[in-house]
């Protein structure tokens, strides 16, 4: 059997699955759309939080930064688990305990505001949509890649599935597909690098093997060292120094870190369950299941650039892995033969950053047209020509995009094709379980907080999931437009991004609504605007209108700047609180309520919400 | 049964020892990643003994922390479940 059919066996029984369990467990009510009825095991949820957590930026361009950067990638990886800390001490057991289906839903009644409420409506969409729409770019990789299709295609097919289940399902649908996913994924990243380490470590487990020795030939070297050494001989720096200088990772990680801790779709998979007990137990098992994945990230980015170095460095083209090629055609890859030798060089960084590893000038390559006479489609080896200009200003000639490691880690390994299918099945689970947990939340944002809450407080319980359904449509064909043409160029970025949106505005929020009795309304509100404000603008401003690097803030990139967002919310709320009155004995009673893990003599759990 | 007042007594204790607890549990989680994975590495990597081969700091950078982070939820909620069943909060759970 070639890769293909192993591809469409692989991919067709996990979508009959996904789609079967959605079809399944339809949401009948909007207690069931909303959390699944209330009643998921910690166990389960904790799986499917994990897969909605797993995001395409995980999945598939983590490893991949690793590889590239090596410590600097630190960031994501403590980042992104060290907030379910957070989001566990802080948050979720209190959000529970409150006992509403949203976040605005918190906020609104915390501040006692319908302003309030709108803010936070609106901070969940700006959340959500940015990181909907590095998932549906992450679907458009993975799928141009298997069926040998355009980025938009791709795109657009995985927006069609996931608006299939996703609005069928509600959150009870996906909840299960979720577990279902979560299960797929964990395999699909585990065995690749399973057989890697033993090929080049000689170690059955992935993570011995990277603080082992590398054994290859007979060799025995720390394997880290010899990392290190192919590097510095490439003129990179070495894998485990940093470059990246210490405040802007410490603000990165903090901002991903607390933008976890503040992420709507997160936070929401933990009313699922029945009672706090339960959320901190499925708390538990959601970090345990999501440290199977990330203790093997660094492990796979490691092994992948040994492999990807000792593979295509000074290797002829035409001598060249079929995969290269592969990857060649669908852009993921491109070489430039800047010195006409025929052969694959791989170099480290120019003499300046600004130019640092360029092999042609802009930021991703850029083909001839279609139609274009043959000779600039085809070089004289046989390579893909690009239409952008070499730089030559550096000796290095391959380009590959972070987002093409994982996936092409089982070739670079020669692993059999089962296993390459498995792993692209595995991709497809990441963006899909994401992409349909944030649409959920987006949903809901819309018809819960905006159409019931503020705009039509009439709404039938029906009107409210069709209002749902058709927020959830809308939003994929805007994430679906962005996906096809992408902000930034890089999935890991741009969802970074929506972390530094989390954390200068919900954070905060949330985190004073629980330890605050004195914080008040127009505290709240003011934090929140003036956070996300300065967020954004910053962002916008140094991403999209062309700031220069060296006009950083203290040097803190734009994936990092929500962390400032969240100090200056803080310092916002505060002060205005001190000038403002005190929130009324009714709300100080509600916050003293949520603090206790039970209700009062008699009274039951607080019900999760309210079929009206 | 608890009458109201008592209630809220035990309550407000209950949530002084809840932010102790947390307390503890938030400055090992910062000293695991942001200390030991970024602000005291490159001493680490020196003055302490490397895991396998891999300098200390980075290893906890790498693998290290999430490890720590996994052992801090676990102890948090065993902690927390101890202390509702000191407060009496737990019988009452179906």
């Amino acid at each position: 059997m070639t890769q293909d059919h192993w591809n469409f066996i692989f991919i067709g029984i996990s979508f009959a699955l996904y789609i079967g369990i959605a079809v399944k467990s339809r949401a009948a009510s909007t207690k069931e759309y909303y959390t699944a009825g209330g009643g998921v095991s910690p166990f389960a949820n904790g799986m499917a939080t994990a897969a909605d957590w797993m995001s395409a930026a995980t999945f598939i361009s983590m490893a991949g930064t690793v590889a590239i950067t090596g410590y600097d990638a630190s960031r994501f990886l403590m980042g992104w688990t060290g907030g379910f800390v957070l989001l566990t001490v802080l948050m979720v057991p209190f959000l529970r305990k409150f006992g509403k289906a949203t976040v605005p839903d918190f906020v609104g009644d915390r501040y006692y505001s319908r302003v309030a409420r709108g803010v936070a409506v609106v901070c969940a969409i700006f959340i959500c949509m940015t990181y909907i729409m590095g998932q549906m770019r992450g679907v458009g990789v993975v799928f141009s890649q298997l069926f040998g299709i355009g980025i938009p295609a791709g795109v657009m097919s995985g927006a069609a599935i996931v608006f299939f289940y996703a609005g069928l399902g509600g959150m009870k649908g996906i909840t299960y597909t979720q577990v279902a996913q979560y299960c797929v994924m964990a395999f699909a990243y585990t065995i690749p690098a399973i057989f890697i380490a033993i090929a080049l470590t000689n170690n059955l487990v992935p993570q011995l093997g990277l603080i082992g020795d590398y054994t290859v030939g007979g060799e025995h070297v720390p394997f880290l060292e010899k990392l290190n050494q192919i590097n510095t001989k490439l003129g990179f720096q070495e894998y485990t120094s940093g470059k990246m200088s210490t405040v802007n990772m410490f603000c990165i990680t903090a901002a991903l870190m607390c933008g976890t801790a503040g992420l709507p779709h997160v936070i929401v998979r933990f009313f699922t369950v029945k009672n706090v007990v339960a959320v901190r137990k499925s708390a538990c098992w959601t970090l345990a299941f999501i440290a199977v994945i990330y203790l093997t990230a660094p492990t796979i980015g490691a092994f992948s650039r040994v492999n990807l170095i000792q593979k295509l460095h000074q290797t002829a083209y035409v001598e060249a892995p079929g995969w290269f090629k592969e990857f060649e055609k669908t852009g993921q890859m491109a070489w430039v033969d800047k010195n006409g030798d025929g052969k694959i060089q791989y170099f480290g960084p120019g003499k300046s950053e600004a130019q640092r590893n360029a092999v042609f000038q802009g930021k991703s390559p850029v083909y001839p047209q279609y139609d274009a006479p043959k000779d600039q489609q085809v070089g004289p080896h046989g390579q893909r020509l690009l239409a952008s200009k070499a730089d030559m200003s550096n000796p290095n000639e391959l380009w590959f995009g972070n987002d093409i490691m994982v996936m092409a880690n089982p070739h670079m390994a020669g692993l059999p094709p089962w296993v390459i299918a498995l792993l692209m099945a595995g991709c497809i689970a990441a963006a899909l379980s994401t992409a349909a947990g944030l649409l959920l939340v987006l949903s809901t944002s819309i018809s819960h907080d905006l159409m019931k809450r503020i705009v039509n407080p009439d709404l039938s319980d029906k009107d409210e999931v069709r209002y749902a359904r058709m927020a959830s449509f809308a939003a994929l064909a805007v994430a679906t437009y962005f996906g096809i043409n992408p902000p930034s160029a890089f999935i890991a970025k741009t969802v970074a991004f929506a972390f530094g949106l989390a954390a200068s505005s919900f954070f905060p929020t949330l985190l004073m609504g629980i330890f605050s009795k004195r914080m008040n309304r127009e505290g709240a509100i003011a934090g929140m605007i003036c956070g996300i404000t300065f967020t954004i603008s910053y962002i916008v401003y140094f991403q999209f209108l062309g700031g220069k690097t060296e006009h950083y803030l203290w040097g803190i990139s734009p994936e990092g700047i929500g962390c400032i967002g969240m100090l200056i919310n803080f310092a916002v709320a505060s002060l205005v609180c001190v000038f403002t009155p005190a929130p009324p004995a009714d709300i100080q009673a509600m916050v003293d309520g949520i603090r206790v893990p039970v209700s009062e003599d008699g009274g039951e759990d607080v019900p999760p919400p309210v079929s009206h | 049964m608890m009458n109201k007042n008592s209630s809220s007594q035990s309550g407000s204790q209950y949530w002084k020892r809840n932010l102790y607890g947390l307390g503890i549990n938030l400055a090992i989680w910062f000293s695991v990643s942001f200390g030991c994975g970024i602000l005291w590495r490159d001493w680490l990597d020196i003055h302490f003994p490397p895991v396998g081969h891999a300098p200390f700091g980075f290893w906890m950078a790498q693998q290290g922390s999430i490890i720590g982070f996994v052992v801090i939820l676990i102890v948090y909620s065993v902690m927390m479940n101890k202390l509702d069943a000191k407060y009496g909060f737990t019988n009452k759970e179906k």
